[in-house]
């Protein structure tokens, strides 16, 4: 075990060229996820935090259950939604990163919206007597709240992050953890530790452990600094 | 918008009456005052007034209309602010208002600078003591140049000093030719502020009269046992 931890620091001092190639690729694709999950997730949680509709209680439980989506499920749905026969097969995007993009992004969505609906719920039951007053509307409310919750919202976000790094069912099964062009961290942690490359594996581990934490830190630094600048 | 002639006005949340049968008539000048006992329905009136809970019964006309012109504006006592500039919390009030950015910024340094903020108008406006806070919310409606502006007891849990400057600042809104309706607990401020007092208990007017003759010879029971601190006024009064 030992030398195991030693051979994956060794990677890690050395700056593996394959090491930093699966590194980045995750990067690419958690980072484009994030965005994508980001522009929908975040303005469709502060519009269902605000709106008033029938059916409204049903979406929220829908979409907090969507949470806790198995990404195999989500991989499989994928699959079939960008294969050849599938209404997006035309587009080629099967084994491909943008294919592990949007399989990321099917489960970061829901996350960050339901997060957020809650978060700028809770500042809408404060603020919407003032803001009836003042002559409000909900679209403008929605802008509002966006930008008072921003910070509470970051970690939301980086929640989003985790989660799209984190996971490996669903880019297992639509991006194919092909060497060099669609192997991620976390397949590359499943396929090496099958093969008994352990060095490999620990080192991944190593980076996607230190993410998941650096992404915490940052959380927490930010909470903690708005608390104190913002009140 | 004047006189504001409310008949009947009725709020009964899950069957309790709050408000039973609620008849006033205000002009558009001058301060008056809600006073009345805890649980006596004040708050509620102003947000029937403001539009926020529904009325179970009764009417209310503006004038010449069934709805205020929109020129109307409240302070709560515990005031919304958002997590951003002492500034911004009074400009984004004048954005459903049909004016140009730089009126907006004209009119939101003008107030601040009423209300002795202007200097730290980039300040974080969470970051203010309760004083300044109600102050920025009074610059805020302040801004939105009101007809009629509603203050829920906005000096409550303030100090003497803060208590002042809240007093001087609705004075100065009054002036401009605002009417101000608003509850307190503090007598001493009716008496400073009020032009007129309207006594509220058991969800009804129990009297409404110039603040003067209210305070010198309060013609209800419930007001006179009031005034005079009688802790059992309700008994009295419902008996």
């Amino acid at each position: 075990m030992t030398a195991t931890l030693l051979d994956a620091l060794a990677l890690l001092g050395n700056f593996d060229h394959r090491l930093l190639e699966i590194v980045g690729l995750s990067l690419r694709v958690s980072l484009s996820a994030l965005v994508i999950g980001a522009l929908l997730g975040l303005p469709l949680g502060a519009w269902l935090a605000v709106a008033d509709f029938r059916g409204r209680g049903a979406l929220i439980v829908a979409l907090n259950a969507l949470m806790g989506l198995p990404s195999v499920v989500v991989g499989v749905l994928v699959y079939l939604a960008l294969s050849r026969s599938g209404p997006f097969g035309s587009y080629g995007l099967l084994f491909s990163p943008a294919a592990m993009v949007v399989a990321q992004s099917v489960l970061v969505v829901p996350l960050i919206a339901a997060v957020s609906r809650q978060i700028v719920e809770d500042a809408w039951k404060e603020y919407a007597p003032e803001f009836s007053v003042i002559g409000i509307g909900r679209p403008q409310a929605v802008t509002l709240l966006l930008a008072d919750c921003r910070f509470s919202l970051s970690v939301a976000t980086l929640a989003g992050l985790g989660r799209a790094m984190s996971e490996v069912g669903a880019v297992m099964i639509v991006g194919g953890n092909i060497d060099g062009y669609t192997r991620v961290m976390t397949t590359a942690i499943a396929l090496e530790t099958s093969k008994g490359d352990l060095a490999l594996s620990v080192a991944l581990g190593i980076v996607l452990m230190s993410i998941i934490l650096g992404l915490n830190v940052v959380a927490h630094g930010v909470r903690c600094w708005a608390a104190r600048r913002y009140g | 918008m004047f006189p504001l002639r409310i008949a009947g006005l009725r709020f009964s949340p899950e069957g309790r009456a709050v408000l039973d049968g609620v008849d006033l008539e205000l002009g558009g000048e001058g301060i008056t005052v809600i006073l009345g006992p805890n649980g006596a329905g004040k708050t509620v009136l102003l947000r029937l007034l403001a539009g926020l809970l529904p009325a179970a019964g009764g009417t209310l006309a503006w004038g010449d209309s069934a709805l205020p012109d929109g020129r109307l504006a409240m302070v709560f006592q515990q005031p919304m602010l958002l997590r951003m500039s002492i500034f911004t919390n009074v400009e984004f009030a004048l954005r459903p208002q049909a004016l140009n950015a730089a009126e907006r910024r004209r009119r939101t340094q003008e107030v601040l600078e009423r209300v002795g903020l202007a200097e730290r108008a980039r300040d974080c406006a969470r970051l203010l003591s309760g004083g300044e806070r109600q102050r920025l919310a009074l610059a805020r409606a302040w801004a939105m140049r009101p007809r009629l502006l509603l203050l829920d007891e906005p000096t409550a849990s303030l100090d003497p000093s803060a208590t002042d400057q809240v007093e001087r600042i609705v004075r100065e809104i009054r002036t401009e030719g605002a009417k101000v309706l608003m509850t307190t607990h503090n007598l001493g401020q009716a008496t400073r502020l009020a032009d007129d007092i309207v006594f509220l208990a058991a969800g009804r007017v129990q009297e409404h009269a110039p603040a003067q003759r209210f305070f010198a010879h309060p013609q209800s029971p419930a007001a006179r046992a009031y005034l005079q601190g009688e802790l059992p006024w309700r008994i009295a009064f419902d008996r």
